[in-house]
């Protein structure tokens, strides 16, 4: 064994650690104590981690620590906790008539709150995170509303939904009048550019309008309307206005007119609380859209 | 001569205050520690009273720094109703900062950047002016560590008392235990009150004293007054020099920004050296040779709190509290010798006094002027902006899906979230305009307007308001993509008012 502790470096008079690189060595500068201590600690206090936290991995499970501590359960009791303070504020909520939760402040930040929340977990897949919609999806925000916009109405779409095979559901689609034989090809060209001449549309060359509101009448006017104004009883959307669900261009109308559509709108009843169904309608109708 | 050394009690050898370069003597080391020892063992620091200038000094600001931290959460503050009446307070729960007339959101912390630049400035300034005067006056860590100390000192004795108890192996006397058991006593009541004080800068400090006292605080105040008192006991009672020698950055920190002009706790060694005894100087001096003033009395080691020696020159442990020079003054006053030979000096001067020369003192220098001027011009636009702060205030965020929306009849629709801030304390009627694009309409969901175009909405005091508002542009054919829309709040009844900007945008 070499003794290090007889070279003691002549200029300082301190010990040296007995390391040496190209003549230089180094100095020792021992830690003071009460940080060595402390050192020791953090492992003893690690240990205590290991025996009152969940720490150590086993083949299915792991260890549950001394108190059974879990952040999962820590969560479930917040989350709880959570529920018991909005109970009673949802109970006002649920018991204010539609048109006064919008009247109050408070129960109005409150359902827009709510509603915002619940709209991002249940209706952004289809209607985007801000309600803007896509096609086939029904732009929320704007004052076009194929089962109406008031708030009931809203309200109600939301509740039974449209073609959801709820015994309440909207019912009535759009006609597949190509596939099912009652318009020819030239016919449904025809019609298309009609449609597109009622909200001022340009249309094809050599186009017979007056054929055109022949076919309409036969065929359209029972649901769409007279002039093609709609009717939200059938959802029959208005086709003089700039909003178009399937496009406005001659192919996706003719495409409309071939094939039909029936977009499904859920049912939310059964799915969502009535408070929290209240709240959303609210929401959507406060949007900026709603009448 | 001899009998005045040895009556200020110094006598001890050299080795044993060289505790930061400790020379190791190798028959002291066991066989089995083959690469020395693992740790540094602590040399105990026993600092001995002293009286002076500088001693005042420290006494003074130390009455004067523990009096504002332990009675400032009691200073009232009128804000009228409603309104906390303290005149510091940190209200946590609330979001808000109270600082006598001032009062701050959340989203106003940048004024703490501010207060964070000038402390820094201030701290250069202080350095590149008389060294460490942070660290040897007004450092949290010195002052309770002096005041510590002074309890020590008056239950168990000055420096040789202590060290004499400390090295005693008799077994202990009543009385020694006693005094052990009371000093700890106070201390721990001085931290608790330090870390009693703490809390009541975060509630109403009376309410919170009464609640304290009868048990009734939160948990929370109990915790805290806890740690704290734990970390002034330990950092204050036991941890000591020691804080600032292995745990402060700022010692090493400060060494980057001095420079050869800064005034530090200096050991004029020109006038000191040769060290001799009191009766040799006499002597040496009779026989007309050079002879320095220090006689190695070690009076400047015995007091100083970290346990150095000032001699050896500038030291990352020298906290520059200045007590050595008034110790060393003393002894220059019995010996009837010029005082300051520790002072605040620096380098250039001992070299200029060796030439002959006149010392010369520069405090007004690039350096400090450059400091000066970042805190006065800091400080000007924090004050500026403080006195002209709005309590009334807007902010927009436009929707952004959709960002804007086609209606039935042609006509292009933007919702905006407009948050409304009234900092004040009085509620407010607020009217909202916005000015876009032509012809527009506004509405804002849940207001009834009362004049058409025109919402008006009540913010209560000292609060916000989100609201939904939507700008609609008449249909166009062929719209602007993008046009500037300022949101324009009138606070109705006093003509306060603020605005924001943003776009109104086609699809």
């Amino acid at each position: 064994m070499t003794d290090h502790h007889s070279d003691i470096d002549s200029v300082t008079g301190r010990s040296t650690t007995g390391h040496e690189w190209d003549g230089i060595k180094e100095l020792n500068t021992p830690l003071p104590r009460w940080w060595v201590v402390t050192f020791y600690l953090t492992i003893v206090w690690a240990i205590g981690y290991w025996l009152v936290y969940p720490a150590w991995p086993l083949i299915s499970s792991n260890t549950t620590g001394m108190f059974g501590f879990s952040s999962r359960a820590d969560v479930a009791v917040e989350l709880a906790n959570l529920e018991k303070i909005r109970g009673d504020k949802m109970v006002a909520l649920g018991a204010a008539s539609l048109a006064d939760i919008e009247k109050d402040p408070a129960l109005l930040a409150l359902a827009r709150a709510k509603g915002k929340t619940v709209f991002g977990d249940n209706c952004a897949p289809c209607h985007g995170s801000g309600g803007a919609g896509a096609k086939g999806y029904p732009n929320l925000n704007d004052d076009d509303w194929l089962w109406g916009g008031t708030l009931d109405q809203i309200m109600q779409t939301i509740q039974f939904g449209a073609r959801s095979g709820h015994a309440k559901a909207h019912e009535g689609q759009m006609l597949a009048f190509g596939k099912d034989g009652v318009l020819k090809g030239d016919e449904i060209v025809t019609v298309a550019n009609y449609v597109r001449s009622v909200s001022g549309l340009s249309t094809r060359k050599g186009y017979d309008a007056a054929k055109g509101e022949k076919i309409f009448a036969e065929n359209c006017v029972a649901c769409h309307g007279d002039g093609g104004k709609g009717n939200p009883e059938m959802g029959a959307p208005n086709l003089t206005d700039k909003i178009w669900l399937y496009g406005s261009d001659e192919a996706s109308l003719i495409e409309t007119i071939s094939l039909g559509r029936g977009g499904v709108m859920p049912a939310w009843e059964g799915r969502l609380d009535p408070a929290t169904i209240k709240a959303m309608a609210v929401y959507v109708h406060s949007l900026g859209g709603g009448k | 001569m001899d009998g005045a050394a040895s009556g200020l009690g110094l006598i001890a050898p050299v080795k044993k205050y060289q505790a930061m370069n400790k020379i190791v003597n190798p028959n002291e080391l066991t066989s089995d520690d083959d690469y020395g020892p693992l740790y540094a063992a602590r040399k105990k620091v026993y600092p001995q009273s002293v009286s002076g200038t500088f001693r005042r000094i420290k006494w003074g600001l130390m009455a004067f720094c523990l009096g504002f931290y332990y009675l400032l959460p009691f200073v009232r503050w009128n804000r009228g109703l409603g309104a906390p009446s303290q005149a510091v307070l940190i209200d946590l729960p609330n979001s808000r900062f109270y600082f006598f007339f001032i009062e701050l959101w959340p989203q106003e912390v940048y004024y703490f950047t501010g207060l964070l630049i000038v402390a820094a400035v201030a701290l250069f300034l202080m350095n590149s002016v008389g060294g460490r005067i942070w660290c040897g006056y007004l450092c949290p860590q010195t002052v309770w560590t002096d005041l510590f100390y002074a309890v020590e000192r008056l239950i168990q004795g000055d420096r040789r008392e202590r060290m004499k108890k400390d090295k005693s192996s008799d077994p202990m006397r009543l009385e020694r235990i006693l005094e052990i058991v009371l000093k700890h006593s106070i201390w721990l009541l001085i931290a608790w009150w330090t870390g009693g004080a703490w809390v009541l800068y975060f509630n109403d400090a009376p309410t919170l004293v009464k609640e304290l006292v009868t048990f009734q605080a939160p948990m929370i105040a109990y915790a805290w007054i806890g740690i704290l008192t734990a970390t002034t006991n330990v950092l204050a009672g036991f941890m000591r020099e020691q804080v600032c020698v292995y745990m402060c950055p700022w010692p090493r920190i400060q060494a980057a920004l001095t420079d050869e002009w800064a005034l530090n706790v200096t050991y004029r060694y020109d006038c000191g050296e040769k060290r001799t005894s009191v009766k040799k100087a006499a002597e040496l001096r009779a026989l007309g040779e050079q002879v320095g003033d220090c006689i190695d009395c070690y009076q400047c080691v015995a007091v100083c709190p970290t346990g150095i020696d000032i001699r050896n020159g500038p030291q990352m442990e020298c906290i520059q509290c200045g007590l050595c020079i008034d110790a060393c003054d003393n002894v220059m006053a019995k010996i009837g010798r010029p005082k300051r030979l520790i002072g605040y000096d620096n380098d250039i001067n001992i070299h200029r006094r060796q030439e002959g020369k006149a010392p010369v003192y520069r405090i007004v220098r690039p350096r400090t002027v450059a400091y000066s001027a970042i805190i006065a011009g800091v400080g000007g636009i924090m004050i500026y902006t403080l006195a002209t702060r709005s309590l009334l205030d807007v902010n927009v965020l436009h929707d952004r899906n959709p960002v804007a929306v086609r209606l039935s009849d042609g006509s292009i629709r933007n919702a905006y979230t407009v948050r409304l801030l009234n900092k004040s304390g009085y509620d407010r009627v607020i009217a909202i305009d916005a000015n876009g694009p032509v012809n527009a309409t506004i509405h804002v969901i849940g207001v009834d307007s009362v004049t058409p175009d025109r919402p008006m909405i009540v913010i209560p005091r000292d609060s916000t308001s989100e609201l939904r508002m939507l700008v609609t542009a008449p249909a166009q054919s062929n719209p602007e993509k993008s046009i500037l829309v300022r949101f324009h709040v009138t606070d109705i009844g006093l003509g306060e008012a603020a605005s924001a900007t943003d776009n109104f945008v086609a699809p």
